[in-house]
């Protein structure tokens, strides 16, 4: 299991009590990345606040949906940031990690974060569509074309995800994922197509219509633009903290061990009162600071 | 590439006629599965002569399963994968050889289904040519993108589960596609209903049939 440090670990300076370990520290994020990542936190979760604020309490009912229709502010724009962005991603990453010239395990981490985040953004899709079917159509699901496509991308991306958690070495576990979701790109076209022709009941596309020419006027439109924008920014948040944490899974899969022999060494060394004085126990211990990992 | 690929699937084919595990476990269990088909449907035979065409395909579907693990396992004792490589055969040659003895053996499998679906279903097929190039086209396109999952689960301990969650949804359109195909021979209804789902399997059976004679080289590396 314990395999050489990958030289791809953007490696920042090693904090002092690290390096008499012996042991690679787990990379650090830097300060303008974590400064990035908590503006872009901050937006989305005013973007959220405000999307509810305006859809639930500033927007009127609509007339023949009532007040169903407030879920046109989180369902398309959850379907848009799984299906488009996420997935999309993926895709986009998967062939950039495949295509020799830019091969890299960050689109690898990359490609898995958009999945991750992707799929829990599809079965949001999904909830959220039945609970408006229910009332709408009268049941909770139904084998229309666009719903049957997004199970079966989710199910898709599902495979992907359980081929992700097999134990591998990164290039090779990047590899193989990367042909699973080339695969299974190639394939959305087809089922596209194929459950088309087999049956179709949903409603057009409200913002991603051909011509791009919005079918809702007024504050309820601003509300469906801000939702589009407060989930996509959820998204690339989400996006980012996944990222990090692939990243130190990757290091902890590469120095576990290492780690926690450099531990256990030092605890005897403390014991016996040996050399290691001046380090304060288990204060530089990679393993604790990748604990939330 | 041709030559390579005639030898490797007469390879696979000679030890199918050696072992026997295709005649012997995929065929019965397909046979099973039309009868557990049966079992869910009630003993009403008009019941099971409408759901004949899909019930086929699933069937065919979990038949293709069992296919491909056995054509991957075949080659994953005393190293015989690095084997192949190592003989220099072309690894577009392989592709394509591993994939026809998949489907010779799917397609005689589907004879014998096709005989148990019109048997015990009292389905009654009306345009036979649909159904022939339907399973054609269709058992084309699942031994395509059976061979290639099955390359790229070669190397893994739980190939046997993860597999079926990797191949499954991607052929659906094979399976919508079959289906309509085979309910429009069965109806005698106008070709016309069959013709654009037959169109359909051709752009599934070139696409995977492209990306796999382009891909299958660098999957092996993967193994």
């Amino acid at each position: 299991m314990s395999t050489p440090s990958t030289a791809d670990a953007p490696t920042h300076p090693p904090e002092p009590a690290a390096t008499n370990t012996g042991v690679t520290p787990p990379p650090a994020q830097s300060a303008r990345s974590r400064t990035t990542e908590r503006v872009i936190g901050v937006l989305a979760l005013v973007g959220t606040v405000c999307t509810v604020w305006l859809g639930l309490w500033v927007t009127p009912p609509d007339r023949t949906q009532g007040d169903l229709v407030r879920l046109v502010y989180i369902h398309p724009g959850v379907a848009w940031v799984a299906l488009y962005l996420a997935f999309g991603l993926a895709a986009v990453s998967s062939v950039l990690y495949l295509w020799p010239r830019t091969r890299s395990l960050f689109w690898d981490r990359l490609a898995a974060a958009a999945v991750e985040v992707g799929v829990v953004f599809n079965i949001c899709t999904l909830v959220s569509g039945s609970i408006w079917g229910k009332p709408t159509w009268g049941v909770w699901w139904a084998w229309d074309a666009r719903l049957t496509l997004t199970a079966v991308l989710l199910v898709l991306f599902l495979g992907y995800l359980a081929l992700r958690r097999i134990p591998a070495e990164p290039e090779v576990r990047a590899r193989r994922s990367a042909f699973v979701a080339l695969f299974a790109v190639i394939d959305v076209p087809l089922v596209h197509f194929s459950v088309n022709w087999w049956n179709t009941l949903h409603q057009g596309a409200t913002v991603l219509n051909p011509g791009l020419t919005l079918k809702i006027h007024g504050s309820m439109a601003w509300t469906l633009l801000l939702g589009f924008a407060a989930l996509t920014l959820v998204f690339v948040w989400m996006l980012l903290v996944r990222y990090r944490i692939g990243v130190l899974e990757d290091w902890l899969d590469a120095n576990e061990l290492g780690a926690a022999l450099a531990e256990r060494q030092a605890e005897g060394a403390d014991r016996a009162g040996g050399p290691l004085a001046g380090g304060h126990p288990g204060d530089g211990a990679p393993t604790e600071r990748v604990g939330v990992a | 590439m041709w030559r390579d690929a005639a030898l490797v699937a007469g390879k696979d084919l000679r030890i199918e006629a050696r072992s026997r595990v295709a005649l012997t476990q995929v065929a019965p269990f397909g046979v099973v599965a039309l009868a557990l088909f049966a079992f869910a449907l009630g003993p009403d035979r008009t019941t099971m002569a409408k759901g004949a065409p899909g019930l086929f395909w699933v069937a065919v579907l979990f038949c293709t399963v069992l296919a491909v693990q056995r054509s991957v396992s075949v080659e994953s004792a005393d190293g015989a994968r690095d084997g192949l490589r190592l003989t220099g055969i072309d690894p577009a040659g392989l592709f394509l050889g591993k994939a026809a003895a998949v489907g010779a053996q799917l397609i005689a499998l589907e004879a014998v289904l096709t005989l148990g679906v019109v048997l015990l279903y009292g389905a009654r097929i009306q345009v036979p040519w649909m159904i022939v190039v339907s399973c054609v086209l269709g058992t084309l396109g699942l031994a395509v993108t059976g061979t290639l999952y099955g390359a790229l689960s070669a190397g893994l301990r739980v190939r046997e589960t993860l597999l079926p969650l990797l191949l499954l949804p991607i052929v659906a359109p094979v399976l919508l596609a079959g289906t309509r195909i085979w309910q429009a021979a069965m109806t005698g209804g106008t070709p016309s209903d069959g013709t654009q789902w037959l169109r359909l399997l051709v752009l599934f059976d070139a696409v995977y049939l492209a990306v796999g004679v382009v891909l299958f080289g660098p999957i092996q590396e993967t193994a």
